[in-house]
């Protein structure tokens, strides 16, 4: 199929920084490639500020194949933008129409401050992770066999698509609460459907979700938006679990 | 650490609002099946079908007990629902632009603070109309079924003295406060000599509320079937989120729970709301 070009105009949030208010900017930008990502197109459109002399739009991105977990924006309303299963990056301009006005806006969520345009501070999901997010072991050089311990293959699937999870925080972004339950149901079902982290299960959860609270983020009312714009199609199946796995710990821990 | 995260915790409060929606749902179904009492049985057997309904409802101590849980349950699910939606509109102190949540999820899901609230305003308004007349105000009439003694005296049974429903073998003072009501039986104070039996008549109260003879019958009747069709919405989503928020998800089981709970949500609240709309168009 020919590559075919498109001018479209766009509505982006221009923020200089945390303490500064923002506000959305009108650009035109012409003669864009159909076969361009979204983010390639946000190049072309920063080549064309820094030639008119202006600011170029500050975005993040890092991998621009799916799979660091960098590249954000609402677009259109939508995170990641209206295509299904991909990150902004994987995002084509083919899914936009000549003419079209598209906005763009950072993820909004308390506990995601901007710190300049379209780019937000995401450390809270670190601080998330770092309360409980991870398996203990030794690093004595004795390494156990992977395969020492049998795991049912359904349980390694299951772990395996919550560990899909790449923390972009788009669940947070289209949660109408700005809720966090995604990402932490994920991680909290990585480790909990495996024995290696059935050890620290009660603590872990226990720590994360209070992390999770104390960053601020919403309640979940299970509308289902995250798993529906989920670029990794992570399923709330993983939030059930973190709130089974929540409860029994909080019967049972004694801490 | 996990006292506290039982009350506290997000993920607590929406066992909380789980466990007692759930509750609630439970109510919803005792409540229809009395209800449904004013239309199943018409006429005079009808009317004592129903107030003898009531009055169990109001002396049974178990019901009592489950009177006490569901007022309970309706104030906690409301403060508890009222605190989640404050937290969350913090978590999102900018809101969007240009925000496109219909391609996401349903309408139901978005707006279950706002169904919830109109709800609470159905439920003080119910309260107020028929609760409120029956239990703390007391003005209900009574109404009698038994006399004593009635095929020898015939004509003193249509005799009313008492609240202007109650038929009696004997003349009775008309200073009300001579007799004593015991139950669903009365009494001539400081006497056993039983005068009549009967039930407050919860019933005639129901159906003049939404006859045509009440000139704001029509608006009850609309106002109950719109808070009806509310109150399905707000079910469409809420019974099968409380399976959710209970950590209940399973590819076995989620087929029939998101099927009951649709049922559920258009079933109870079409019947409920048939029952006014039958007393209008019968009257």
């Amino acid at each position: 199929m020919a590559a075919k070009t498109i001018n479209i105009t766009l509505k982006i949030w221009r923020q200089k920084n945390n303490k500064t208010k923002g506000s959305l900017e009108t650009y035109k930008l012409d003669n864009v490639s159909t076969d361009s990502s979204f983010l390639e197109m946000l190049d072309q459109l920063n080549e064309q500020l820094i030639n008119e002399q202006k600011d170029p739009v500050a975005f993040d991105h890092d991998c621009r194949e799916g799979i660091c977990g960098m590249c954000s924006l609402y677009i259109n309303g939508r995170a990641h933008g209206p295509d299904t299963g991909t990150t902004t990056c994987q995002l084509h301009m083919r899914m936009f129409n000549d003419g079209d006005t598209i906005y763009v806006e950072p993820w909004r969520s308390v506990a995601f401050p901007i710190v300049k345009d379209l780019v937000v501070d995401r450390s809270s999901f670190d601080r998330i992770q770092q309360a409980g997010g991870f398996v203990s072991v030794n690093t004595s050089g004795r390494t156990m066999d992977a395969n020492a311990i049998p795991i049912p293959k359904a349980d390694a699937d299951k772990a395996f698509e919550a560990a899909a999870c790449i923390g972009c925080g788009a669940c947070v972004a289209t949660c109408k609460n700005g809720s966090a339950m995604l990402f932490v149901g994920a991680k909290v079902s990585q480790y909990a459907l495996l024995p290696q982290g059935k050890v620290e299960a009660k603590d872990r959860v226990l720590n994360m979700v209070r992390q999770m609270d104390e960053e601020g983020f919403g309640n979940c009312t299970n509308t289902g938006a995250c798993e529906v714009e989920c670029p990794k199609g992570i399923s709330i199946e993983n939030i059930a679990r973190m709130n089974r796995e929540f409860l029994k710990a909080s019967l049972t821990s004694e801490k | 650490m996990s006292n506290s995260a039982l009350i506290k915790s997000s993920i607590a409060k929406k066992y909380w609002m789980a466990l007692t929606g759930l509750f609630l749902c439970t109510f919803l179904v005792g409540h229809l099946l009395g209800n449904l009492q004013l239309i199943m049985k018409t006429g005079e057997e009808g009317r004592r079908a129903f107030n003898e309904y009531a009055y169990f409802m109001g002396h049974n101590i178990f019901i009592k007990v489950l009177s006490y849980v569901t007022y309970a349950s309706i104030l906690f699910h409301a403060v508890d629902g009222i605190m989640l939606t404050i937290q969350n509109k913090k978590a999102r102190p900018v809101n969007y632009a240009y925000s496109n949540p219909s391609a996401n999820s349903s309408l139901p899901s978005r707006w279950m603070a706002v169904l919830g609230t109109l709800i609470l305003v159905f439920i003080a308004t119910h309260m107020a109309n028929f609760w409120w007349k029956m239990k703390i105000k007391e003005d209900v009439p009574l109404h009698t079924y038994k006399i004593e003694s009635e095929q020898q005296i015939p004509a003193l049974a249509q005799q009313t003295f008492y609240y202007t429903h109650v038929p009696t073998i004997q003349p009775l003072p008309k200073d009300e406060n001579s007799i004593m009501e015991k139950g669903t039986e009365l009494f001539i104070k400081g006497s056993n000599i039983k005068i009549g039996e009967g039930y407050r008549d919860l019933h005639t109260v129901v159906i003049q509320f939404f006859s045509k003879s009440n000139s704001s019958a029509l608006f009850g009747v609309l106002f109950y079937t719109i808070s009806m069709i509310v109150l399905g919405f707000h079910l469409w989503h809420g019974f099968a989120s409380a399976f959710q928020s209970l950590g209940v998800n399973h590819a076995k089981w989620n087929p029939l729970i998101k099927a009951l709970g649709k049922g559920f949500a258009v079933i109870v609240p079409l019947l409920f709301a048939i029952i006014p709309i039958l007393i209008y168009l019968k009257s």
